[in-house]
């Protein structure tokens, strides 16, 4: 099973995932160089599926780019540009290669990207994906056709835990979870009140035993990206006061790298929470500091460290 | 049959601006079609809904399961069911049902009927059966 499955069965660890940067064009070999700086912190790292509606080297092509180089992946699946018998293909494509994780997504529209005139497919919403994938893990395609044996799958989901309407958003990710997710990767949050407001509301109702809550953070250098993030990310907002702390400091990178910090502390004081998705925006060697920060080691020694633990008992 | 279809459509049409999906939900979605929403989501709004409510894909215009949400839960004499309801999984649309008159595929039950992977093994009626 994969790494993050087994994190997911034994229920206590933290978990990190990351995301991993795009490529659009080199070798296998420029690749593994692109992942090197967040892969050693991270159990497994997504594969995206041209994220902001851009085309990039495709989610299967990436999620088997990094088994090769020995990085875990988790293969996101967004519903804008593929019919569920494409996505279907996709998930059991990947699994041939040895890949289990799956990460379902709505996904943003097509007008998010650079090609608006594009034709949107959206044959499946986020829920349905996921209860999709269930499909597959349990041997049958949606049509009832049999799969023998079936793929193991680790599979699931993401929320957007600061956008209207708040007070459902919680509702929303436990019919996830309840159609099969066993963790969420969470937007990113820039209203920490709004975060513990949704983790809270999934931790009451018992969904966090369920599944592995992790809250994302971008780690950033300046206020550029949060400005862009708050004007051009669907569905994201950035209170001014956050924006205006970064902007107006002496140091504006390393005023970034508190607000980031902090951040990460917050999401991983609130109950319920597993653990972090990472996003880097700086590539300035910043996650091994803010690890470090954390008390994250890399993840061969929490992997070596649970090892020693289980022979020892 | 193709005249049901066309007298649903005139009623419908303007008041909910039904799309004609030929497997109606709205009653389960506070009376408003999520065939609307521009990613025609059936099962809750997408990540991607604006600080004031607004539509991601067209800023205009609020968002179609913003507004299914709050009448849900606020429009009077919805029956108690109907917004018990609202977080359902609602399962994928059946394509071919488009044009088709929802009141005849409710009343022969087509609408309801769902690709035999849609439900998990454990929940399937031969699983009961077994149990
Ligand atoms: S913002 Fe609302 S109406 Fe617009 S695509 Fe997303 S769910 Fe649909």
């Amino acid at each position: 099973m994969s790494r993050l499955g087994e994190l997911l069965d034994k229920g206590d660890e933290l978990i990190i995932t990351g995301e991993a940067p795009v490529i659009d064009g080199g070798t296998l070999k420029d690749y593994e160089a692109k992942l090197a700086e967040l892969a050693p912190w991270c159990d497994a790292m997504n594969a995206t599926d041209n994220t902001a509606a851009h085309a990039h080297a495709s989610n299967v092509a990436m999620a088997i780019a990094m088994q090769r180089v020995g990085v875990e992946p988790i293969l996101q699946v967004v519903c804008r540009d593929k019919n569920r018998i494409a996505q279907q293909a996709d998930i059991m494509g990947v699994a041939l290669h040895g890949v289990e994780n799956i990460c379902c997504l709505t996904g943003d529209d097509v007008t998010a990207g650079d090609e608006p005139e594009a034709r949107r497919v959206f044959d499946l919403d986020g829920p349905q994906l996921v209860r999709l994938a269930n499909s597959l893990k349990e041997g049958r395609y949606l049509s009832g056709r049999k799969i023998d044996p079936a793929p193991s799958l680790v599979i699931g989901a993401v929320e957007n835990p600061a956008t209207h309407p708040l007070d459902y958003r919680a509702q929303r990710a436990a019919k996830k979870i309840l159609a099969g997710a066993r963790f969420l990767q969470l937007q990113i949050c820039y209203h920490p009140e709004r975060l513990e407001a949704f983790v809270a509301a999934l931790h009451a109702n018992g969904f966090t035993d369920k599944c592995a809550i992790l809250p994302t953070v971008v780690a950033v250098k300046g206020p550029g990206p949060l400005r862009f993030m708050d004007s051009s990310v669907p569905g994201i907002s950035v209170p001014v006061e956050t924006i205006a702390r970064v902007a107006d400091a002496d140091d504006s990178a390393e005023e970034a790298y508190q607000l980031v910090l902090e951040q990460c502390q917050h999401a991983l004081a609130l109950p319920g929470v597993r653990g972090l998705h990472l996003t880097d925006f700086r590539k300035d060697g910043s996650i091994s500091r803010l690890c470090a920060d954390l008390g994250i080691r890399p993840r061969s020694e929490r992997e070596s460290r649970a090892n020693d633990f289980a022979l020892a008992n | 049959m193709k005249i049901i279809a066309a007298i649903e459509h005139v009623i419908k049409k303007p008041i909910w601006d039904c799309q004609m999906c030929g497997q109606c939900v709205l009653h389960d979605t506070g009376m408003t079609c999520p065939m609307t929403c521009p990613k025609t989501l059936r099962n809750g709004p997408c990540g991607g809904v604006r600080e004031d409510g607004h539509c991601e894909v067209k800023p205009e215009m609020r968002c179609v399961w913003v507004k299914a949400e709050d009448r849900s839960r606020n429009m009077p004499l919805l029956p108690t069911v109907w917004r018990e309801h609202f977080n359902n999984l609602r399962p994928p649309v059946d394509n071919r049902l488009k044009g088709d008159s929802s009141w005849k595929n409710a009343i022969s039950g087509r609408d309801k009927e769902t690709p035999p992977g849609w439900t998990p093994v454990a929940e399937a009626p031969e699983a009961e059966a077994k149990a």
